[in-house]
């Protein structure tokens, strides 16, 4: 059982194009074999992944390719059926491991934001630290608004959740998945909910993220920005990743048929 | 007589104001509110004239009034039944206290999951079960003589065996009030507050509770109209409390009076905060509507 794991994990680090110096480097995110299914529907089939710190991994598919639920794994949120997930060498796949301390490492942004519509803003960044961490109340509230004030939100700092506009709420969602200091983001279509013209500001905190060296794999429909933000793509089709490659390749040249056929009605839909 | 035989032709009549009235209003609302209101007077002025000239009217009622409304009886029961009113609210905040705390640790006891808490869902759900079919005064009875019956010593006055059957009955209730709100709450809520890295029991505390017990208050002041009205119940296990009072008036003076004065203390307490849950109804519907925009 190990024994192809272990090959199919060596497979995909060598065939990554930005995997030319990784040898060195212990990659953040280890999938293997990931198997997930809904009763009787299998979601996820056989997902390889490897993600190396500070590296940008955009997860591109239709609707259904499984995109949202392998990012719900890596967070375990939804236990998977089969396969390993390793986070930093360590697998958290294991039965008995600390669910909640390896949560506290990787933050995630939803599409529907899930901000808690009974606090404020800056309680909302500030919980997790005061509950998870222990950090004091000031200290924990001086580092949200901090936080707050970096992305463009100090005003909207005592506001609630309901007087935000989408894009704010997704800002202050990124915000509070931030204030934990985690190692990994996910954004599982952070954009999906929002009206057009509040996208830009979403994704330039994302662009932000990004330059300041957070790994992250992000689900998205949005092909532009995947092609400008992501070191390598991945074509996600029935449950398996069926083409990795950089953004160059993938949108230029993508080898395989269902790759091409995606891109076309992307394009045809004027989304790329 | 005559005033029977008038009655069907004015309660005719009264039906046919009513009904005019009601479609009326749809498409008038905003505009036409102040005929809205008129008809609405009158038909309320004109309906409790005829009701009332109907009974007044009837036969017996001069020995209704002097059973039920003998002025001098009323005026000697006030002081006494008010005074006895306040052994119900006693019971009453008492036992909402204690409601409030039991009904909620069976609520969140019943959501939790896992196999190994399977016992104490069981015995949570017997529980709830159990008390709510079980007619409210045989609780009472069970425990108001039962308790007292198995002998200890020391071990309270009807008052505690009163406070006790009214939790039991009501936190069957209240727990599925409260388990009603914290079904509400969107599992993404918890999802979020998890993936933050907050334990079940942190997120429970700090996300979802707050949110479903929000939701609840309007259904739970709901359900405290009901325990106020039945704190009468534990009459029967011999705590003089209103009720009690209010028959030991009746046997003292050979007149009803007394449960006149009752009920009326009884409208004066209960309606105001039926009115209080109506608004936080109307104001939780329109915050719901306004965060649905």
């Amino acid at each position: 059982m190990s024994d192809p794991e272990r090959s199919a994990d060596g497979r995909s680090a060598g065939s990554g194009p930005a995997g030319s110096e990784s040898a060195s480097v212990r990659p953040l995110v280890e999938i293997a074999g990931l198997h997930k299914s809904f009763d009787r529907l299998e979601v996820l089939r056989g997902i390889e992944l490897v993600v190396r710190p500070h590296e940008v991994v955009c997860l591109i598919g239709s609707s259904g390719s499984g995109k949202s639920t392998l990012l719900r794994c890596i967070n375990l949120i939804e236990p998977i059926d089969a396969g390993r997930i390793l986070i930093d060498g360590e697998e958290i796949s294991a039965p008995n491991v600390d669910v909640d301390r390896i949560r506290r490492k990787i933050g995630i942004v939803f599409q529907a934001f899930n901000l808690f519509p009974h606090m404020s803003v800056v309680d909302n960044v500030s919980l997790a630290p005061r509950k998870v961490l222990r950090t004091p109340k000031a200290k924990a509230e001086l580092e949200a608004t901090e936080l707050l004030e970096r992305f463009g939100l100090a005003d909207k700092r005592d506001e609630y959740p309901d007087r935000l506009s989408g894009g704010q709420q997704q800002r202050v969602a990124i915000v509070r998945a931030l204030a934990m200091k985690p190692e990994l983001m996910l954004l599982d279509e952070i954009t999906s909910a929002l009206d057009p013209e509040l996208v830009a500001e979403v994704l330039a905190v994302v662009r932000e993220l990004a330059a300041g060296g957070m790994t992250m794999i992000i689900a998205t429909h949005e092909m532009g920005f995947a092609r400008d933000i992501a070191d390598r793509v991945c074509f996600l089709d029935a449950g398996r990743i069926l083409e990795t490659g950089t953004p160059e390749r993938i949108f230029s040249d993508p080898t395989e048929l269902r790759t091409r056929q995606f891109l076309d009605r992307v394009i045809a839909a004027g989304r790329l | 007589m005559a005033g029977l035989a008038s009655g069907p032709g004015d309660s005719g009549m009264l039906l046919g104001v009513a009904g005019q009235g009601s479609p009326d209003r749809r498409p008038d609302r905003g505009s036409g509110a102040l005929r809205s209101t008129l008809i609405a007077f009158i038909s309320t002025v004109v309906f409790f004239i005829v009701v009332g000239t109907l009974i007044v009217n009837a036969e017996g009622w001069p020995s209704v009034q002097r059973s039920f409304l003998d002025g001098r009886v009323f005026a000697d029961s006030v002081p006494l039944i008010v005074t006895a009113f306040w052994v119900n609210v006693r019971l009453f905040v008492v036992a909402e206290v204690l409601i409030l705390g039991f009904g909620l640790l069976i609520a969140v006891l019943r959501s939790l999951p896992g196999p190994v808490l399977f016992p104490v869902r069981l015995l949570t759900t017997v529980y709830v079960d159990v008390f709510r079919a079980l007619p409210g005064i045989l609780v009472i009875y069970v425990i108001g003589f039962g308790i007292p019956g198995l002998g200890f010593t020391g071990t309270g006055n009807e008052f505690i065996y009163a406070v006790l059957a009214l939790t039991l009955i009501y936190s069957a209730y209240v727990s599925e009030v409260y388990r009603a709100g914290i079904d509400s709450v969107h599992p993404s809520q918890d999802a979020a507050a998890r993936s933050l890295g907050l334990s079940r029991l942190q997120s429970l505390r700090h996300v979802v509770l707050p949110q479903a017990v929000r939701r609840v208050v309007p259904p739970l002041l709901n359900d405290f109209i009901g325990l106020q009205k039945d704190t009468v119940l534990v009459s029967y296990i011999g705590v003089v409390e209103i009720f009690r009072q209010s028959q030991i008036r009746q046997y003292g003076t050979f007149n009803f009076t007394p449960y006149v004065v009752t009920a009326l203390v009884f409208l004066v307490f209960t309606i105001p905060l039926a009115r209080l849950t109506d608004v936080l109804v109307a104001r939780d519907r329109k915050r719901s509507a306004a965060a649905a925009r």
